[in-house]
């Protein structure tokens, strides 16, 4: 007997949005949540502003990119480990919620946090330099980054581990390069040739662009191509989510 | 109460392989509407992927699980919305306060919010916890999480529940609880599936008990139709006002082996009865006042330390 499409969806929609309210009730105030989700890239733009002639107007839609990364995907990679370590996965995979389920909703968690810090930064950026807005690209740009950047943390807790530490390094191993290889730091116009073609690797790289044509009218790559690089990062993502978190389902419980 | 023939759990051939190791071996059995089923085996007999592989946390390799009829491999959410799972201890989140876990688990069901507060507050208050309602669970006792795990199990009243040794690690007072709480349930008419290591739980507990070994099934019976099957290991235990030499008892050839217990004695036998009326005429003879003396049917740890022994 097959359970009726309408039913099917119902559940599923339902199941996702009941993970993500227990992952922002639980997870959000986590330290290693607020320290790599706020006060890194904090700290981070702080090292790399103060003290050097930088064009904030310039420099900000860069590093509101950089803190959608940060903050989106530093709560994915925590909450797996962790209810690994507390027991309480096996609990949550016997609710009438699949893998997929269980994904999405720790992605959207990751996905809304994002956002709500990075409205609160956009808001300051918006008040102190002086923008002509393209309000729908920009929050296009920021819907979907804040997804694609939630669900690479969320694939980032896949590998089972003993401790939810260990995934707080590997995931810096990979999270790091990706700031450093985008256009972050060096405007995507500066950065030819090898370092040219390495930072289109990066999903970064096209959410600054969004946000630099959103915020000052300007782009280097088509804005079409942004977008669409942007859902292909998601959907692979989320397919190795996917894959490695059924892989490793019972390992670690 | 009378247990209907109706199966609500269906096992048919179920194996499950990790590389080379066969944890769980071509299983089949069935678990009737309204019962109380046990399932036993030592550690690394196949219980924790059986119970995996019937609650969906875990794809078997072959066979079919059917729940109230709906194929969990197939349809795994519709098969998971019968049931309520409770495993281990501490599977509940601690963060979040007694309440919060019971309208957590029960919005996963789909209940309405208004109705799942009403739910939580009847169940917090019929395990004695409404006054810690609004705790977080990490304040609470072992047995107190327990109560919780339990309560946020059956918020959306499974027809079966199945329970991972319930009982283990708790205080004596906790253990009753949970005991009555599950028996209660079962009263209401829902099914249990229990796995547990206290075989005297089982005993008092379950309408019928399934022993795995091995990854295979070893027996499935009454708990007193296993005890029946092991005739042999019915015994008198006794002691007498004096120490007594246990060998001139032994002369009777009615004792098969003894074991010391304390300050008594256990002698098995397979003929109590003569073995009674000897120990009775033996006390007479040497002048010896009983200061115990008692018949012991075969137990279920007895039948179960010999289903899983030599395999």
């Amino acid at each position: 007997m097959i359970m009726p499409l309408g039913n099917f969806n119902r559940q599923f929609f339902r199941g996702i949005a009941v993970v993500t309210e227990k992952n922002i009730r639980i997870y959000y105030t986590k330290p290693p949540v607020i320290i790599f989700g706020f006060l890194f890239p904090l700290f981070m733009f702080l090292a790399f502003y103060l003290g050097k002639e930088v064009d904030f107007y310039i420099f900000f839609p860069g590093l509101l990119a950089m803190f959608l990364f940060f903050i989106a995907s530093s709560v994915g990679p925590l909450i797996t480990p962790w209810e690994k370590q507390a027991g309480t996965y096996e609990r949550l995979l016997s609710f009438p919620v699949s893998t997929n389920t269980i994904i999405l909703g720790d992605s959207a968690a990751g996905m809304i946090f994002g956002i709500m810090i990075n409205v609160v930064v956009l808001a300051v950026g918006l008040i102190t330099l002086n923008y002509s807005l393209n309000i729908l690209v920009l929050c296009l740009g920021m819907l979907l980054g804040a997804f694609c950047f939630s669900a690479l943390g969320v694939l980032l807790a896949s590998p089972s581990v003993p401790n939810p530490s260990y995934v707080m390094m590997f995931s810096s191993i990979i999270r790091f390069p990706l700031i450093f290889i985008s256009g972050i730091f060096i405007p995507l116009e500066d950065l030819h040739g090898f370092g040219r073609m390495l930072s289109y690797f990066s999903p970064i790289t096209y959410l600054v662009d969004i946000f630099n044509f959103s915020l000052r009218g300007q782009s280097n790559i088509a804005l079409i191509v942004d977008f669409v690089a942007l859902i292909i990062f998601s959907l692979i993502f989320v397919y190795l989510a996917n894959r490695s978190h059924k892989r490793n389902l019972m390992r670690g419980l | 109460m009378e247990k209907e023939s109706i199966k609500v759990i269906e096992v048919r051939e179920l194996t499950k392989k990790f590389g080379d190791v066969t944890a769980v071996d071509h299983i089949s059995f069935g678990v009737r509407k309204r019962e109380i089923f046990g399932f036993l085996g030592p550690n690394g007999a196949g219980k924790t992927t059986t119970i995996r592989m019937l609650t969906g946390l875990i794809t078997p390799d072959s066979g079919d699980v059917l729940i109230d009829g709906v194929d969990i491999r197939k349809n795994p959410i519709k098969a998971k919305m019968k049931i309520g799972v409770i495993p281990e201890m501490g599977n509940i989140y601690v963060d979040l306060t007694a309440k919060q876990n019971i309208i957590l688990a029960g919005r996963f069901y789909g209940i309405a919010r208004s109705e799942l507060e009403n739910m939580a507050d009847a169940l917090l208050a019929k395990f004695g916890l409404s006054k810690r309602a609004d705790d977080p669970v990490k304040t609470f006792s072992k047995g107190m999480k327990q109560q919780v795990n339990i309560a946020s199990a059956i918020v959306h009243s499974p027809e079966l529940l199945f329970l991972d040794e319930p009982t283990a690690g708790l205080d004596v007072q906790s253990q009753r609880m949970i005991k009555t709480i599950i028996r209660e349930m079962n009263q209401r008419g829902t099914t249990i599936f229990l796995t547990t290591h206290n075989i005297e739980e089982a005993n008092v507990l379950c309408d019928r008990v399934g022993i795995i070994n091995g990854g295979e099934i070893a027996a499935i019976d009454t708990p007193e139709g296993l005890k029946r099957t092991f005739e042999e290991t019915q015994s008198v235990e006794i002691s007498f006002d004096k120490t007594v030499d246990v060998s001139k008892i032994e002369e009777s050839r009615l004792v098969i082996r003894k074991e010391k217990l304390g300050d008594k004695w256990r002698l098995y036998t397979d003929n109590p009865d003569k073995l009674v009326k000897y120990l009775a005429q033996f006390a007479q003879d040497h002048n010896l006042i009983f200061s115990t003396m008692e018949i012991c049917g075969a137990s279920l740890e007895d039948a179960f330390v010999k289903l899983t022994e030599d395999r």
